[in-house]
C-alpha cells in the first residue's frame, strides 16, 4: 500500500516538476510548483514524519508560493516570449545524448548503490517504534540538540528581511 | 476494528457531517438576513415557508437555474478552478473537528470526529492556506480589474492575518502539549472551585481569544475586514465576474470557513464539548454534542451582530492593525503564557 502510494505521489511530483518547466505562463508553472510542494508533503506523509508534511504545506506551499503567484499577480506577468529559432543540431545532438546519460546514470546507481537493495523506508519505519517526524521528535532536534545552529539560522535570516527592507526603500 | 469496518463509518460519519454543515452553512444564511434586518429595524425574508424557513432552500434553486456566464476574457482553467478549491478546502477543515467524546453504538467504538489525527490543528492551518488560492486565482483568472483589487487585498490580508493567527494558537498547545484537537479539547476539562470551567479562555488565554477571533474575521473576508469585496469601492471583489452555481460554492466557502473559525474557537478557547452532563446513558451521549453545538452557535450568533454592527475599516488601517499590533501581542501573549507554564 505504502509503495503504491509512494509511486503514485512520486510520478505526481516528478509529472508536475516536468510541467514547471514545459508550461508558458509563469502562474501554471508557479501552480506547479505548488502541486509538487503538495506530493512532496504527501511523500513525507508516507515516511511517517506527519509535522515535516504539515509544515511543507503551511510553509512551502501555502506562504512562500502565494507570495509568488501575489507578484505574478502584481506584476500581470504575460505569456513567455518563446524564440522562434529551433536549432537542428541541439535536437539530433541532445536528444540521443540525454538518453544516453540517463541509461548511464541509471545503471552506475543500480550497479553500484545496488537499487534492488535500496529500501523506500516507508513500512519498515512506519512499523518500527523510531520516530522522527512528529513535533516532538521535530522540537527535541531542534531546541536541545541543534540549539545553536537554528538559532544562527534565524539570526541570519532576521539580517536578509533587514536587508530586503533597505533595499526596498525609498530613498528620500 | 476491520478496515472495512472503519472505511464505511468513515463514509457514514463524513455523509452526516457534510448534510449538517451543508444545511447549517444555507440556514446561516438565512440567520444572517433575519438577525441583520432585525438590527435595521425591518423583518428580513418572510415570505417563503412560516418565518422565510424555506427561504435557503429558494436562494439553492434561484442559484442552480440563473445563466451561469463564463466571461470572454477570462483564463478558463484557473477561472473553473478557482471556486473548486475554495469550497474543497473549506469543506475539507471540518474532518479534524472533534464534536463530541468517543461514543460506542453496538460493537463499533468510535470518535465523533472524521479524522482524528494528531495534527489536526496543522492540518486546519494547512488547508486555510491552500484556500487562499482560490481567492487569488479568482481575482487573476476572472481578468477584471475589480476582481484583481479585490483578490490582491484579500490575499495579502489573509497572508498578513495568518501569522497573527497561528501565533494566538500557540498560548493554547503549549497549554495543552499537543496538536490533536482532541487532547486540547481533554486538556480542558475539571473546573475552578466546582463551577468555573478549566477552558482556555478562564486559565489565561483571554488575549489569545481576542487574537485568534479578530484574525480569524479577517481571515475569512467578513465585515469589518471585508475589503476584498468591498461593493462600494470594487463592485464584489474578487468574485465580481462570477455567476450561478459557481458564485454559489465562493458563498458556501465563505459560510463554511465562518463554521470552521466558530468550531476552532469553541475547541480550543471554550473546552469543545464539556458541559454539564447528567441524567440516563441516552442524554449523556447527547448532552456534550448540544453544548458543542450550542457554542458553535453562539460564535455563528457573533459574527453577524458584528457584521450588522461594525463599520469597514480603510485598507491601511488593516495592515496596519494586523502588523503593528496583533502580531507583537500574540508575541507577548506566548512569551507570558511560556513564562507561566515554566515557571509552574
Amino acid at each position: 500500500m505504502h509503495l503504491v502510494l509512494f509511486f503514485i505521489f512520486g510520478a505526481v511530483c516528478v509529472g508536475a516538476a516536468i510541467n514547471l518547466l514545459v508550461q508558458k505562463h509563469p502562474i501554471n508553472s508557479a501552480l506547479s510548483l505548488i502541486v509538487v510542494m503538495g506530493s512532496l508533503a504527501l511523500l513525507y506523509l508516507l515516511l511517517g514524519a506527519e509535522f515535516v508534511a504539515a509544515v511543507q504545506v503551511i510553509v512551502y506551499a501555502g506562504a512562500v508560493m502565494v507570495l509568488f503567484v501575489f507578484v505574478i499577480m502584481l506584476l500581470n506577468a504575460g505569456a513567455e516570449e518563446v524564440l522562434p529559432h529551433k536549432s537542428r543540431v541541439a535536437f539530433l545532438l541532445g536528444v540521443p545524448g540525454l538518453i544516453v546519460g540517463l541509461t548511464i546514470g541509471v545503471w552506475v546507481i543500480s550497479h553500484y548503490a545496488g537499487l534492488d537493495r535500496i529500501s523506500l523506508g516507508g513500512p519498515q519505519i512506519m512499523s518500527g517504534t523510531e520516530s522522527f517526524g512528529n513535533p516532538r521528535a521535530v522540537a527535541q532536534l531542534l531546541f536541545r540538540d541543534y540549539l545553536l545552529p537554528f538559532e544562527v539560522t534565524s539570526i541570519l535570516i532576521l539580517i536578509a528581511i533587514l536587508g530586503a527592507v533597505v533595499l526596498a526603500r525609498r530613498e528620500e | 476494528m476491520t478496515i472495512g469496518t472503519y472505511i464505511v463509518v468513515s463514509l457514514v460519519k463524513i455523509v452526516i457531517a457534510m448534510f449538517i454543515l451543508l444545511t447549517g452553512v444555507a440556514y446561516t444564511t438565512l440567520a444572517e438576513r433575519k438577525v441583520v434586518a432585525r438590527i435595521q429595524n425591518r423583518w428580513g425574508p418572510s415570505r417563503v415557508g412560516p418565518f422565510g424557513i424555506w427561504q435557503p432552500l429558494a436562494d439553492g434553486l434561484k442559484f442552480i437555474f440563473k445563466e451561469d456566464i463564463t466571461p470572454p476574457f477570462a483564463y478558463r482553467p484557473l477561472y473553473l478552478l478557482a471556486p473548486i478549491l475554495s469550497l474543497t478546502m473549506a469543506l475539507t477543515s471540518i474532518a479534524v473537528i472533534p464534536i463530541g467524546p468517543w461514543v460506542t453504538i453496538g460493537s463499533i467504538h468510535t470518535p465523533l470526529q472524521i479524522a482524528d489525527v494528531n495534527i489536526g490543528l496543522l492540518i486546519i492551518l494547512g488547508l486555510t492556506s491552500i484556500g487562499v488560492y482560490g481567492i487569488a486565482l479568482a481575482g487573476w483568472s476572472s481578468n477584471s480589474k475589480y476582481s484583481m483589487l479585490g483578490s490582491l487585498r484579500a490575499t495579502a490580508q489573509m497572508v498578513s492575518y495568518e501569522i497573527a493567527l497561528g501565533l494566538s494558537l500557540i498560548g493554547v498547545l503549549i497549554y495543552a502539549g499537543s496538536f490533536s484537537l482532541r487532547d486540547i479539547v481533554n486538556s480542558q476539562s475539571g473546573t475552578f472551585l466546582g463551577f468555573i470551567p478549566k477552558w482556555n479562555i478562564f486559565t489565561g488565554q483571554f488575549v489569545a481569544f481576542f487574537i485568534y477571533i479578530m484574525a480569524a474575521y479577517a481571515e475569512t473576508n467578513r465585515i469589518p475586514f471585508d475589503l476584498a469585496e468591498a461593493e462600494t469601492e470594487i463592485v464584489a471583489g474578487y468574485h465580481t465576474e462570477y455567476s450561478s452555481m459557481k458564485f454559489a460554492m465562493f458563498f458556501m466557502a465563505e459560510y463554511a470557513n465562518m463554521f470552521t473559525v466558530a468550531c476552532l474557537a469553541t475547541v480550543l478557547f471554550f473546552g469543545g464539548w464539556s458541559g454539564p452532563v447528567f441524567g440516563p446513558p441516552i442524554l449523556q451521549a447527547v448532552l456534550p454534542v448540544l453544548w458543542f453545538v450550542l457554542k458553535v452557535l453562539a460564535f455563528i450568533f457573533i459574527y453577524i451582530w458584528v457584521r450588522g454592527t461594525l463599520p469597514r475599516f480603510r485598507y491601511d488601517q488593516l495592515m496596519a492593525f494586523g502588523w503593528k499590533f496583533l502580531l507583537p501581542l500574540a508575541i507577548a501573549n506566548i512569551l507570558v503564557t511560556a513564562l507561566v507554564v515554566a515557571l509552574k
